[in-house]
């Protein structure tokens, strides 16, 4: 039996499909995009931690400056069922049709499993992790941080006088390895005696174990320390009481080191969160995978604090030039830890080298055993 | 770099970690201490701990008074301790399930307020220079000791003295010990036990003070890290003797010195297994001080986990 059903939802439904195509043939727009859009971005801990979610944050807070677009945020998001119960949420009760999932852990499963329940929302995660095989409305965006770790690394190679550097690291994972190896090819290009030093702690965010690393390397004679977990502040802080310089990480934390500071190494993720936000507006296809680093305006070293000498900062301003241009950092003789050859006398590796991705080696030059 | 030397190194800063971090750990024991002793268990100075810090900090960046902050964390505690010391002596009441509350409800009080105070950078508690007598800048900067720390220990003989020697010690004694007994002496049971577990809640509440206002010093969400459950561990491994809590709070803090400390002489291998050290220990203690077929010397009677 064939009934015709003309209720309120179906009503709704018609009406709402009319006043969309309206807006899309331009008779409804009232800002410089074809259409306002809502983003949505999820963060796994405080906006403010002086580190990574800062870093987020602080692209969120540039992106609600452009016109037409609403940014809906929740901070502390667990690694778990929250995800997508938060993302949910942003898509139903707040209309966002693209989501900014920061945290390593949301990619699996939890935007993959949204992404394919949600084929028009468009997903983009922040971590190299979108393979051909994942849903085509998900996707990686990443910021290659290691080119302005080698630039610190520069300037610290020339602030050092016991030519010992301190590197307080959260987990031995790739991204982090990578980034204490730019950083000590930076130091040992400016410096060839000098030695890394690096302390693991073992988690994302542990503040005493991080100040007691900070206080261990800095009683193995470290006079520069920078670091790499998702807070920096205890670290720097920690330095700066005890009057030795700092490199940055992730966010600024020059005012929190006003007499040792001398650069940092910060994402500039505003460069892809606004241009995300107008493609999507625009109607405009969203790339599945994109990295870059200075030459892309996704990276950034943090102005020079006074712990950066007139020398330091000349080598690390041609470093930056440099590498922006495209000059190599991974510049051959290197050998890894375990004294095997990773790039030979007079070769090179690409800064994008998708073999820099996989790295699981120090290289020779950090003391770690 | 010869082994002697490694070994120096790292039993130096485990020494030096055991003054900086054993602070929060202690002023925790004592308080719970104290409340045990009356014969009520506190699992809540964890909460009490977090929201300490927070408020320290809070206040101190307001006021730009960090002493004040330390009073207001205590006062803080205190709240929180009378909460806990109200609830449970309401019939019928189980007061380590209160005390769980207590904790969930002291940290999620604590992030909610705390917001707005993880950005600004608060002025921080000053250091006391113990180590005037060497050349060498390691000792003098391993000796540059907060006040607290040094408050601690008086606390500590002052508490152990007093549980032995005073007319009020003897009444939390007997309290804890055995209540019908303390009733017979005509001292009111839950007046005592109300009034021990708001002032332990005081200690742990500057202990927090410590932990945001000098080291690590700044108020993060991650700061406590499980310390406050740790120290009310601690207090059975001291069997509920105020200086033997001191001791074990110097062995805890030196415990967590050791993952950073075998890292700096260049030991990484293995480095989980080392930062997990204070958490193993507490693991150690509590399988080698919990036996079915005795009772825990020293424990007050009336503990719920031994009754």
């Amino acid at each position: 039996m064939i009934k015709r059903h003309f209720d309120r939802r179906s009503f709704l439904k018609g009406t709402a499909a009319g006043l969309v195509g309206l807006s899309a043939s331009g008779l409804l727009t009232r800002s410089a995009f074809a259409a306002d859009i809502t983003v949505g971005i999820l963060y796994v801990g405080p906006r403010d931690d002086f580190g990574w979610n800062q870093a987020h944050a602080v692209a969120a807070a540039a992106l609600k400056e452009v016109p037409g677009v609403t940014v809906v945020e929740e901070e502390n998001v667990p690694e778990t069922v929250s995800v997508s119960q938060s993302m949910e949420s942003m898509i139903n009760l707040d209309g966002a049709s693209l989501i900014f999932a920061t945290s390593f852990g949301y990619y699996k499963p939890f935007v993959l499993e949204m992404a394919a329940k949600y084929p028009d929302v468009q997903f983009r995660h922040a971590a190299p992790l979108w393979t051909d095989a994942d849903p085509k409305n998900a996707g990686s965006y990443f910021g290659y941080l290691d080119q302005a770790h080698y630039v610190d690394g520069i300037a610290a190679g020339l602030s050092t006088t016991t030519n010992k550097l301190g590197f307080v690291a959260a987990k031995p994972i790739g991204t982090v390895l990578r980034n204490i190896n730019s950083f000590t090819l930076g130091v040992k290009k400016v410096n060839p005696a000098a030695t890394v030093q690096v302390i693991f702690t073992g988690e994302w965010s542990m503040p005493v174990r991080e100040a007691e690393a900070a206080n261990a390397l800095i009683d193995a004679g470290c006079d520069v320390l920078t670091c790499h977990v998702d807070g920096p502040k205890v670290v720097i802080e920690t330095a700066e009481g005890r009057g030795i310089k700092t490199c940055g990480h992730n966010a600024s934390q020059a005012p929190l080191a006003p007499k040792g500071f001398i650069t940092g190494a910060e994402y500039k993720w505003s460069t892809i969160y606004k241009d995300y936000a107008a493609k999507v507006g625009a109607g405009e296809a969203l790339p599945n995978f994109i990295g870059g680093g200075f030459d892309k305006d996704f990276v950034q070293s943090t102005a020079y604090g006074a712990g950066a000498t007139e020398a330091a900062i000349a080598a690390a301003d041609t470093a930056r030039a440099e590498v922006t241009a495209g000059k190599p950092i991974f510049v051959g003789p290197i050998s890894k830890q375990d004294g095997s050859a990773l790039v030979a006398a007079g070769a090179t590796l690409d800064n994008y080298d998708p073999a820099l991705d996989q790295t699981d080696y120090l290289i020779e030059g950090v003391v770690a055993r | 770099m010869g082994d002697d030397a490694g070994f120096t190194t790292v039993l130096f800063a485990m020494i030096a970690g055991a003054i900086r971090v054993s602070t929060p750990f202690l002023f925790v024991s004592l308080g719970e201490c104290l409340t045990e002793k009356s014969g009520r268990i506190n699992l809540g100075l964890e909460g009490t701990l977090v929201f300490g810090a927070m408020s320290a900090y809070a206040i101190s960046y307001q006021t730009g008074s960090p002493w004040l902050g330390v009073v207001v964390a205590g006062i803080a505690g205190m709240m929180f301790g009378a909460i806990h010391g109200f609830i449970c002596k309401l019939p019928k009441v189980n007061d380590i399930a209160v005390g769980i509350a207590m904790m969930l409800f002291g940290t999620g009080l604590a992030f909610f307020f705390g917001k707005a105070y993880i950005q600004p950078a608060a002025p921080r508690l000053p250091s006391i220079s113990l180590g005037w007598w060497s050349d060498d800048p390691q000792v003098r900067q391993a000796l540059d000791v907060n006040p607290l720390f040094l408050v601690g220990i008086v606390l500590a003989i002052v508490l152990w003295w007093g549980f032995r020697n005073t007319r009020l010690g003897l009444i939390v004694r007997t309290t804890g010990d055995s209540a019908p007994a303390a009733l017979a002496l005509g001292v009111n049971v839950n007046v005592v036990r109300f009034l021990a577990t708001a002032v332990g809640g005081f200690f742990a509440g500057v202990g927090g003070a410590f932990l945001s206002l000098y080291y690590p010093g700044s108020w993060t969400e991650g700061l406590s890290s499980g310390q406050g459950l740790m120290a009310v561990a601690l207090v059975i491994f001291a069997r509920w003797n105020p200086l033997a809590c001191f001791g074990a709070a110097l062995l805890f803090g030196a415990a967590g010195a050791l993952g950073p400390a075998l890292q700096s002489i260049g030991i990484s291998r293995g480095y989980h297994f080392f930062n997990a050290a204070p958490y193993l220990m507490t693991l150690a203690i509590m399988i080698l001080s919990i036996s079915p077929k005795r009772s825990l010397k020293g424990a007050p009677g009336e503990l719920s986990i031994t009754k």
